[in-house]
């Protein structure tokens, strides 16, 4: 299972706690805990569903390349970290 | 004396005052730490509806039923996906389809309870039919051609930032954009008109000075009690419309200045109207580091500053568009800064007490 782990300033903000989820791509991961966790959608992506400019999102310890689409592979144990990005605060 | 309440939206939270004449504090605190641009108290039904913009996080709705002690978070405004990019004709950038700033929120009339209206950057008007549990981007607007002509005034992008609903006929709303010029719709959002003859754009080219769709706006205020009586505090000056916004004079008799960015009128007295001036558009403090508001009794043939109370050497004060506000009676006026001060008067602006100077910039203000 895909572990997904959120910033503590997201669940300061949001129901967002750390959950498992199956997919391979960036996109199907978060489509699922979006399933789960429905409010969490616009705080993560954007109105275009993008990533939102001051969110970080991260592989297995790697930044993701396509911030627009989520297309990123990942593996059936990978962890996503959803982090906030240092700009934007 | 009737107990009054004040909400200031700042950069560091959702604050409110209460008090009466001149006996004010601060009691409460939302959303601390997280930026409000923007804040609706529903005269309606008493809900409070406060834009939360979180840095990271984007921009959310959030609603209050009981003044301010809970929170619950409401639909907020999305651009659609898969509409095709617009260029802005000054920026030669795409247009973003995206919510960057929640700018304006207004209540739609009295006979339609679950309408709001909510004006955004970069330039889409949302209207929600559901009381903010769902919006819609008013096509009727955004789809208009002259849309690529809108450019941002000191933001990258356009922005809506007064909306008027005419108490009279709820379908007539009246929307400014900065700069985007004056439009309204008569049929409740489904066409607009672009309006605004006689304002002018002096940091245009002499052939575009006229050109209503470019016409940077400020704010607008319409006279509750008298709908067809606008003010508009413009980049270039103060503007009166007596004909619902189809034409503007010019009032040139400002004293110190006719540049800034608030005004209010008064609710019963479309005649009486309050700003407070500033220096230049390229420098934006106080006339003379000296604070005043400035105020007009017979529809800007004169004008008083306004003094008393109001520090006088080396004050550097701001006060941003949505910043100055005065209560539905009319007795009582407030302002806040960009320095995080608030002051009131309970005289029509002849004297003002300082309530706070501690707070965190302030974005927006408005009576409860």
């Amino acid at each position: 299972m895909v572990v997904v782990r959120f910033t503590p300033n997201l669940a300061r903000q949001t129901d967002a706690h750390s959950c498992e989820v199956q997919g391979a791509s960036v996109r199907e991961a978060l489509e699922a805990v979006f399933e789960k966790m429905p409010g969490l959608r616009g705080y993560i992506l954007d109105d275009q569903q993008a990533v939102r400019k001051h969110v970080a999102v991260f592989v297995d310890g790697d930044l993701i390349v396509d911030r627009m689409q989520l297309s990123d592979s990942i593996g059936p144990d990978s962890e996503i970290f959803v982090m906030q990005a240092l700009s934007g605060g | 004396m009737k107990k009054r309440h004040l909400y200031l939206g700042t950069r560091k939270g959702l604050i409110k005052a209460e008090g009466s004449g001149k006996e004010w504090k601060i009691t409460q605190a939302s959303f601390q730490g997280v930026s409000v641009p923007m804040f609706l108290p529903d005269r309606r039904d008493g809900r409070l509806i406060a834009a939360v913009e979180h840095g990271h996080f984007g921009t959310k709705l959030q609603a209050s039923e009981n003044g301010g002690a809970d929170w619950v978070e409401m639909g907020v405004p999305l651009y659609p996906t898969g509409e095709p990019e617009v260029i802005c004709a000054m920026s030669q950038r795409p247009i973003p389809q995206s919510l960057e700033k929640i700018w304006a929120l207004e209540a739609g009339g009295g006979d339609e309870a679950e309408v709001l209206w909510c004006g955004t950057i970069p330039g889409g008007l949302f209207k929600s039919l559901d009381g903010g549990a769902s919006w819609n981007l008013v096509e009727g607007l955004w789809q208009r051609p002259e849309r690529k002509e809108w450019f941002g005034g000191g933001m990258d992008w356009p922005g809506i930032h007064s909306i008027t609903v005419d108490p009279r006929d709820s379908r007539h709303v009246t929307i400014a954009i900065s700069c985007g010029g004056v439009w309204d719709t008569r049929d409740g959002g489904e066409n607009w008109n672009l309006l605004g003859e006689g304002l002018v754009a002096d940091f245009m080219p002499p052939d575009q000075a006229g050109n209503p769709n470019i016409q940077d706006a400020h704010r607008v205020v319409a006279c509750p009690s008298n709908p067809d009586h606008l003010w508009m505090q413009h980049h270039n000056g103060i503007f009166r419309s007596t004909d619902a916004a189809k034409t503007w004079e010019r009032i040139t008799t400002a004293n110190p200045s006719d540049f800034g960015f608030s005004v209010a009128v008064h609710p019963l007295d479309p005649l009486t109207a309050w700003f407070v001036p500033g220096t230049l558009d390229d420098q934006r403090f106080p006339v003379n580091a000296s604070l005043c508001a400035m105020r007009t009794r017979d529809g800007g043939k004169t004008f008083e500053a306004l003094r008393t109370g109001l520090p006088q050497e080396q004050a550097y004060h701001l006060i941003y568009r949505h910043c100055l506000d005065v209560s539905d009676d009319g007795e009582v006026l407030a302002f806040g800064s960009t320095t995080g001060s608030v002051w009131i008067s309970d005289d029509g602006g002849d004297s003002w007490e300082r309530i706070s100077s501690d707070l965190p910039p302030i974005y927006c203000l408005r009576f409860g």
